[in-house]
């Protein structure tokens, strides 16, 4: 029980620090700590294998692009100040949408949260455990939701490569040659 | 507090042994690549600490801790500090998965058989693979907190090449996997042993010859070996992610890279060289065989950086994702139909 609040303090804390660093390079490196949290708390629910493919696919692949991209386009700390006196909901569009998505979602929290008791949250443990047993239910009773989950990012990787891709057409400069 | 057992007794002696082995097998790679080098160009190399040089090693440490520690002004001083460490222990933890030598009684003290591996987990493979993968930030995080332009190339290099080699790597070991049907590693080992023909050896290298090619180049991409390199290619960046280090920050990341490549020697070993399986020696040398198939594989890496040249990165980027990985995925769905038609 300690390891699970240890787990779960480090987890929490570092998620509310990613959001509160000027810094973009901390925020990554925040976010990575409280997803090798999140894999301890796997752990302790007796399912090793999600908590190897937790550090391996997010705190490895994805956040390793992150901080690519972090680097790459070199961003600067935020500058926040100029905008820091208006409240969230009345600044300019993306802003004001952003601020009612973060409502919505802490509305919906407080309803998981309190439903969540009654139901009970231990996970079926055999069935996490065996790496058989998750690529049988995966090719099996889920094979529907796991083809359209990666649909779904198909169609978020040609959206990127249709934004990406100069045009040509329209006196656009030629993309250089590729060797 | 656990009482003391013979068997805890056995496991902490095992800590020790692999943790010290590692820093000695460090020392021992920078002579033999020094050594070897030397022999290569018709040189002689260090021969002056020590027997044919062999203290030339300890000497460098020497040296190193009495360097002063150096940070610019303007680097990040907390991951400045970070990366090296981040790098070191990534090295260290990763061979904590890794089994060397079948299961043994230390010649009777034990009343039942342990293994020979620091931590036995059901999932070893996915282990190795996962702190691989959080061993890159500390180039990364070297580059980016160095605040100087050539560790900033050569920490984005590092990231670069890392997802691109990850991917071929990963497909690698998933095709050893499911011929040795098992996560763990220690599994993957019994399965290759026993000879075909009482003559060739069932070592997993004979049935998948394309992934233990495409793990081994994958393994030098990772590891930031010549001729993949780029990281801290000297003649373009100075030396790359690490040019502000001195001293032994510096010496952890050349620690960590050394070491790198014993683990992955040592994986390659376990999943395609039958790990500690080998004629003449009784079971219980066994780890024998496996230090010498260690040996024979960095042996291979030396060799390999002082023969070929660098690649230019574009070329790296090209044979990563256009030859590498389709190979990859083509031997991973052969294997596959070769596992669901002959069985395992």
């Amino acid at each position: 029980m300690t390891l699970f609040y240890l787990f779960g303090a480090v987890a929490v804390i570092a998620s509310l620090l990613v959001i509160a660093q000027r810094n973009p390079i901390y925020s990554v490196l925040l976010l990575i700590a409280s997803f090798g949290a999140l894999s301890g708390l796997y752990v302790l629910l007796q399912a090793p294998f999600v908590a190897v493919t937790q550090i391996i696919v997010y705190a490895g692949a994805i956040m390793v692009l992150f901080l690519f991209v972090v680097m790459l386009l070199n961003a600067p700390h935020e500058e926040t100040e100029h905008d820091e006196k208006i409240h969230p909901l009345r600044r300019p569009g993306p802003m004001r949408f952003g601020a009612v998505l973060a409502a919505v979602l802490l509305v919906e929290l407080l309803w998981a949260l309190t439903r969540a008791g009654s139901e009970g949250t231990a996970f079926p443990g055999a069935d996490v455990i065996s790496v058989r047993a998750i690529g049988k239910a995966l090719f099996t009773d889920y094979a529907f939701p796991f083809e359209v989950t990666s649909l779904l990012i198909i169609v978020a990787m040609v959206g990127a490569v249709v934004l990406a891709k100069r045009d040509t057409r329209r006196g656009g400069a030629p993309a250089p040659p590729t060797p | 507090m656990p009482a003391i057992t013979p068997l805890l007794v056995a496991q902490v002696v095992i800590i020790v042994v692999v943790f010290h082995a590692l820093l000695l097998s460090a020392a021992a790679m920078v002579w033999v690549e020094r050594r070897l080098a030397a022999a290569l160009q018709q040189r002689s190399g260090p021969t002056r600490v020590g027997w044919q040089g062999l203290l030339q090693p300890f000497a460098d440490v020497i040296k190193l801790m009495f360097k002063e520690e150096l940070r610019p002004k303007a680097a990040d001083a907390l991951l400045f500090g970070l990366a090296p460490i981040i790098s070191a222990m990534c090295a260290f933890s990763a061979f904590a998965v890794v089994p060397f030598g079948g299961s043994t009684t230390f010649f009777g003290l034990l009343s039942e058989p342990m293994k020979l591996q620091v931590a036995d987990v059901n999932v070893a493979v996915l282990v190795i693979f996962a702190i691989a993968s959080m061993g890159v930030y500390g180039i990364v995080l070297a580059g980016w907190s160095s605040n100087s332009k050539y560790s900033l190339l050569g920490g984005l290099r590092s990231s670069a090449q890392m997802i691109s080699y990850e991917l071929s790597y990963g497909m690698a070991l998933a095709s050893v996997l499911l011929l040795g049907n098992s996560l763990s590693l220690t599994e993957v080992v019994n399965g290759q042993a026993g000879y075909w023909f009482h003559v060739i050896p069932k070592w997993f290298i004979f049935v998948q010859p394309v992934g233990f090619l495409i793990f081994m180049t994958a393994g030098v991409a990772e590891t930031n070996r010549a001729p993949f390199d780029f990281p801290e290619a000297e003649q373009e960046l100075v030396a790359g992610y690490h040019t502000e280090y001195s001293s032994m920050s510096f010496a952890m990341f050349f620690l960590a890279e050394y070491i790198n490549m014993v683990t992955v020697s040592a994986v390659a070993t376990d999943l395609f060289l039958g790990g500690w399986y080998g004629p003449f020696l009784p079971a219980s040398l066994g780890w024998i065989w496996f230090l010498i198939k260690v040996g024979a594989l960095l042996f291979f890496y030396v060799w390999m950086r002082w023969t070929l040249p660098r690649y230019r990165y574009d070329q790296l980027m090209a044979f990563g994702w256009k030859i590498l990985l389709p190979v990859a995925v083509v031997n991973l769905l052969a294997t596959a139909a070769g596992v669901l038609y002959f069985g395992v």
